[in-house]
């Protein structure tokens, strides 16, 4: 079954100084276990298409389904995990305790919520701080905790809307890397919307790029670099083939062909 | 109540975590507390010694008090008086030892007004978060309900009361006057617990909303811890209103054994012995401070919560 399925998904923000057309026939269908990235301009409805999948905001036109269900019976049986741009940390809580969260919500027992958020805290290369208080973290760290606690329930669906803004380059990619084993790990589906070409081409399978006013899809790349995607692939030739066809297509003119020297 | 505009201002920007307040910082405020004592002694002093004692005359106006002893009398004349007999009949106790019996009882009853108001007040304000038209139906009604004089409100409440018989419990007077301070202490605390409710930013709140979690969860786990740091100051407000409820409800009820009614007692007495009410008025002012004081010990254990404590 698929994670997404979108059939000619309209989103229009009545407001006084008239309507906004975020997004207007969008198609497109995201298979269990695939990572799709969206990419494109700034206001071209990357975030509303994500906010309608995971039931924030309702579709003012077109069908749209996640596992089969209405996005609210799939919010309502917690098929899918979120990471946004704010991370969005409780301040009362210490780091552990806010990767708990969900699981805390969820009945979870203490034990296993601690297991958990333990393993999830070293994933994110945070175990030193489990024990602090957001206020104590950098940006970059609490995004990571955001990302930890995106993963509690181990979701078959994970909608990320930059999640890795707010890294330095170093921690980026290793997050990059991490986000890709885990994947293929758990054999979740994601849609992860980015403003970062190379970041894009080196996670997804399919690159869906969008254009705005009103926000559609112009072009879907697909990129397909293999389940094995180390650190070399950053320096391969392929890599750099998929940065500029999706370069060109988020341009919309065809860049003058330089091939593997493009940086 | 000058926190009250603060209070009732919209919300303009998600408060800015802050860690809280250092343990010397509670220091300097009680140094500066002192210090502001000092300074009014000094002042009631120079008033005293600069104005003559029939007050400023601007042609046939006065626009100063008189300062005569009569009038104004010294400040330790006032501490004197406290620790003397309160009349001169024999085994009459210290106007201290009077003064402390009835600022126990009133502060008895204004706590307990205290108690039905924010439990009431904390009630509503999760009533307007719930529902956004309760929101809108009640706000100028709670507004407007801080209009009613307080004056007004006693003879009726005392009425009410009279008829009020549920089994064992017969309706007392102090009941009345603990009513009417709670009248007073709801409305800071649920302006402040609105507002409260209201203080987590999007993000939080759509993740609630992302898990699925129910209204009474996301008010347990997310509504009500972000609450404190507005509940907190609301809540000392809310004793310190309750207090001077408390005082006018005695005096306006005409209940035995308060500070109110001892107020008005010694200000009787106040041409032939001077200080006496000026120890009681006194008296009054620091049970609203220590009444404020009890309920900000609320916040010791709270140090989590109060990140940015609005203040
Ligand atoms: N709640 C809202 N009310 C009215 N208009 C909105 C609302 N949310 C989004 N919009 C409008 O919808 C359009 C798309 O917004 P959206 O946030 O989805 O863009 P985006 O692609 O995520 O941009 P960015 O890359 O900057 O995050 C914008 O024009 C925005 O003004
Ligand atoms: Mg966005």
């Amino acid at each position: 079954m698929n994670a997404v399925e979108a059939r000619g998904v309209g989103k229009v923000f009545a407001s006084r100084s008239g309507d906004v057309h975020a997004l207007e026939g969008i198609d497109l269908t995201v298979a269990a276990g695939e990572f799709v990235s969206l990419i494109g301009p700034s206001g071209c409805g990357k975030s509303t298409l994500l906010r309608l999948i995971a039931d924030l905001d309702t579709p003012t036109s077109g069908e749209l389904t996640v596992f089969g269900k209405t996005p609210q019976q799939a919010r309502e049986a917690q098929d899918y995990g979120i990471a946004f741009q704010q991370a969005g940390l409780l301040p009362w809580r210490t780091v552990t305790a806010n990767v708990e969260l969900p699981l805390e919500l969820h009945g979870i027992g203490k034990a296993e919520r601690a297991t958990r958020a333990a393993e999830l805290l070293s994933l994110v290369g945070l175990d030193e701080f489990a024990g602090h208080f957001p206020h104590q973290l950098s940006g970059g760290m609490q995004q990571r905790v955001a990302i930890a606690r995106s993963l509690a329930e181990r979701p078959s669906l994970l909608l990320m809307d930059e999640p890795f803004g707010a890294l330095d380059e170093m921690t980026r990619e290793r997050m990059q890397t991490e986000l890709v084993r885990i994947c293929a790990e758990s054999g979740a589906a994601v849609v992860f919307v980015t403003h970062s070409i190379p970041e894009a081409v080196f996670l997804s399978q399919r690159v869906v790029v969008m254009s705005p006013r009103p926000g559609r899809i112009s072009a879907v790349i697909p990129v397909n670099l293999g389940d094995e995607r180390g650190e070399d692939l950053r320096e391969d030739a392929s890599f750099f083939a998929a940065v500029t066809a999706v370069r060109e297509a988020l341009h919309g003119t065809p860049v003058t062909a330089r091939g593997v020297d493009l940086r | 109540m000058t926190d009250l505009a603060t209070t009732l201002a919209p919300e303009r920007t998600a408060p800015v975590p802050v860690r809280p307040r250092e343990r010397s910082a509670v220091g300097r405020r009680v140094l500066v507390g002192v210090l502001a004592v000092l300074v009014l002694v000094a002042l009631w002093e120079l008033v005293k010694v600069v104005v003559p004692d029939a007050g400023g005359h601007l042609g046939e106006a006065s626009v100063l008090p008189r300062t005569d002893d009569l009038a104004m009398p010294h400040v330790w004349t006032i501490v004197d008086r406290v620790l003397d007999p309160e009349t001169s009949a024999a085994g009459s106790p210290t106007v201290l030892s009077a003064m402390l019996s009835a600022c126990w009882f009133t502060l008895r009853v204004a706590l307990a007004g205290w108690l039905v108001g924010s439990v009431g007040g904390l009630l509503l304000a999760a009533l307007m978060q719930r529902w956004q038209l309760a929101e809108a139906a009640l706000v100028p009604w709670v507004v407007l309900s801080q209009t009613v004089p307080l004056i007004a409100l006693a003879p009726l409440v005392v009425g009410w009361g009279g008829r009020i018989h549920l089994g064992e419990l017969e309706w007392q007077r102090w009941m009345s006057v603990a009513l009417i301070a709670s009248y007073l202490a709801f409305f800071p605390v649920t302006i402040g617990a609105l507002r409260g409710f209201q203080s987590p930013p999007a993000a939080q709140v759509e993740l609630f909303r992302a898990q699925a979690a129910s209204w009474s969860r996301t008010m347990r786990s997310l509504r009500l811890p972000a609450s404190v740091p507005y509940l907190l100051p609301a809540l000392r407000l809310g004793a310190a209103t309750a207090v001077v409820g408390a005082i006018v409800a005695e005096v306006s009820t005409g209940t035995k054994g308060g500070i109110g009614r001892l107020i008005i007692g010694y200000a009787q007495s106040a041409s032939g012995d001077p200080a006496k009410p000026w120890a009681a008025i006194i008296a009054a002012a620091l049970l609203g401070l220590v009444a404020a004081m009890l309920v900000s010990l609320l916040g010791l254990g709270l140090g989590r919560y109060r990140y940015a404590e609005v203040r």
